[in-house]
C-alpha cells in the first residue's frame, strides 16, 4: 500500500513537472536553444564589460578573461567567489566525515584479501602515471577539458589505488591536512590581494596574455592548481577515513 | 527527448527515497536523484550542432555555435557538492553499522 501510494505520488510529480515544460515558451526543445538570446553569449565573447569583437584563438590578447575554456572562464573568473563557496562546501564534508571516523588512534582496516608482491609493485608504477596525468588535468584546466575538480579527483584515485591494492599502506595524513588548508588559505589570500590591491574580491592582478598559451589568463591557472591540491587532498583524507578504523 | 528522460531518472530516485528502508539504498537513490538533474540542467544548454565551448587552434572563433556552456559550469559545481554529500552520507551509514550491525532501518533498536 505504501509502495503504491509513493508510485502514486510520484507519477503526479513527474507528470506536473512535463506539463508545465511541455507548454512553456521559455523551455525550449532539445536541441533548439538559442544561446545568443542568454547571458552565456556574453561570456563566449568575453563581452561583459562591453564589446570586443570577435575573439579569436592565438591572437586575442588582455581579454576581460583569459581561458580559452569558457567554462573554466565562467567557474573561476566569472563566478570565482561561487566556487569558493563550493570548495568551502567540500571542505566542510571531509571535515564532517573526519569528525564522525577519524580519532586518535588510526589503523588499517582488516581486508579479507592479501595482495601479492605483483599487485603491490605494478600499482607503485600505475601510480606516478595517473598523479602525473591529474596534474597535467589540473595545469592545463585553462586550455583544455577538465581542470582543477577532475584534476583533483584523479589525484585522489591515485592515492585510492595505493589503498586498494596495498593492505599495510598508508599516507601521511598530516601531509595532506596541510596541503588542504594551503591551499584554502591561499585561495581566499589571492581573493584579497584583489580587495586591497585592486578594486574588488578576487580580482584577477595578473595580464591575461595572449588566449591559448599555456602562460596565460592570469590568476586562473593558479586558482585552478590550488582547487585541485585541495580537491585532490580532501578526497585522499576522506579514502583514508573510509578505510581506517580505530586500534592501536 | 534527453530532457524527459533525465525527469523520469528524477522521478526513480524519488520513489526510490520513499519507498527503500535500506540506509545505502537510500544513499544510492539520493545519487540517481542527483545524476537525473545533472543530466536536466546540461541537456538545456545543448545547442542542434554545437561544439564543445573551448577555443582551440581548430575552433578558433568565439562566432562559432558553441553549447551553452554556463549549465556546464553549474553541474560541475552541483557534481562536487553531491560527492561530498555522499561521502558524509556513507560516512554516517558505517557509523550507524558499527553501533546496531544493520543497515535496515527496520530492525535497528530491537537487540
Amino acid at each position: 500500500m505504501k509502495n503504491f501510494l509513493a508510485l502514486l505520488l510520484t507519477l503526479f510529480l513527474g507528470y506536473m513537472i512535463m506539463t508545465s515544460l511541455a507548454a512553456n515558451d521559455l523551455f525550449p526543445d532539445q536541441g533548439a536553444a538559442d544561446v545568443t538570446t542568454r547571458v552565456s553569449q556574453k561570456y563566449i565573447d568575453r563581452s561583459v564589460n562591453g564589446d570586443v569583437g570577435e575573439v579569436i584563438f592565438g591572437q586575442a590578447t588582455n581579454l576581460e578573461s583569459g581561458p580559452a575554456n569558457i567554462v573554466t572562464a565562467i567557474v573561476a573568473d566569472y563566478r570565482s567567489f561561487d566556487t569558493l563557496g563550493e570548495v568551502t562546501v567540500l571542505f566542510v564534508s571531509s571535515l564532517g566525515v573526519a569528525l564522525l571516523l577519524g580519532g586518535p588512534k588510526q589503523k588499517r582496516l582488516e581486508l579479507n584479501f592479501h595482495p601479492n608482491f605483483m599487485l603491490r609493485v605494478g600499482s607503485r608504477a600505475l601510480f606516478g602515471i595517473i598523479l602525473m596525468t591529474g596534474i597535467y588535468i589540473a595545469i592545463h584546466g585553462h586550455l583544455t577539458p577538465g581542470g582543477g575538480f577532475p584534476g583533483g579527483t584523479m589525484i585522489a584515485s591515485s592515492m585510492l589505488l595505493l589503498y586498494l591494492a596495498d593492505d599495510e599502506f598508508r599516507a601521511k595524513i598530516k601531509g595532506f591536512k596541510m596541503l588542504e588548508s594551503a591551499a584554502g588559505s591561499a585561495y581566499v589570500l589571492i581573493g584579497l590581494a584583489g580587495l586591497f590591491l585592486g578594486s574588488y574580491f578576487l580580482e584577477n592582478l595578473l595580464g591575461n596574455g595572449i588566449l591559448g598559451d599555456l602562460l596565460s589568463a592570469g590568476m586562473i591557472p593558479i586558482i585552478y592548481v590550488l582547487i585541485g591540491l585541495k580537491v585532490g587532498s580532501e578526497i585522499s583524507g576522506v579514502i583514508d577515513n573510509f578505510l581506517t578504523e580505530e586500534g592501536v | 527527448m534527453l530532457q524527459y528522460a533525465a525527469i523520469v531518472l528524477i522521478m526513480l530516485g524519488l520513489y526510490g527515497l520513499l519507498t527503500q528502508r535500506n540506509i545505502i539504498k537510500i544513499i544510492i537513490s539520493l545519487n540517481i536523484m542527483e545524476i537525473g538533474l545533472n543530466l536536466f540542467i546540461v541537456s538545456v544548454g545543448y545547442v542542434e550542432g554545437g561544439i564543445a565551448p573551448i577555443l582551440t587552434s581548430v575552433n578558433n572563433s568565439s562566432s562559432l555555435v558553441f553549447v551553452d556552456p554556463l549549465p556546464q559550469a553549474l553541474v560541475l559545481t552541483a557534481i562536487v557538492i553531491g560527492v561530498g554529500t555522499t561521502a558524509l552520507g556513507l560516512a554516517l551509514a558505517k557509523n550507524i553499522y558499527q553501533k546496531y550491525g544493520t543497515f535496515e532501518i527496520d530492525e535497528m533498536g530491537e537487540e
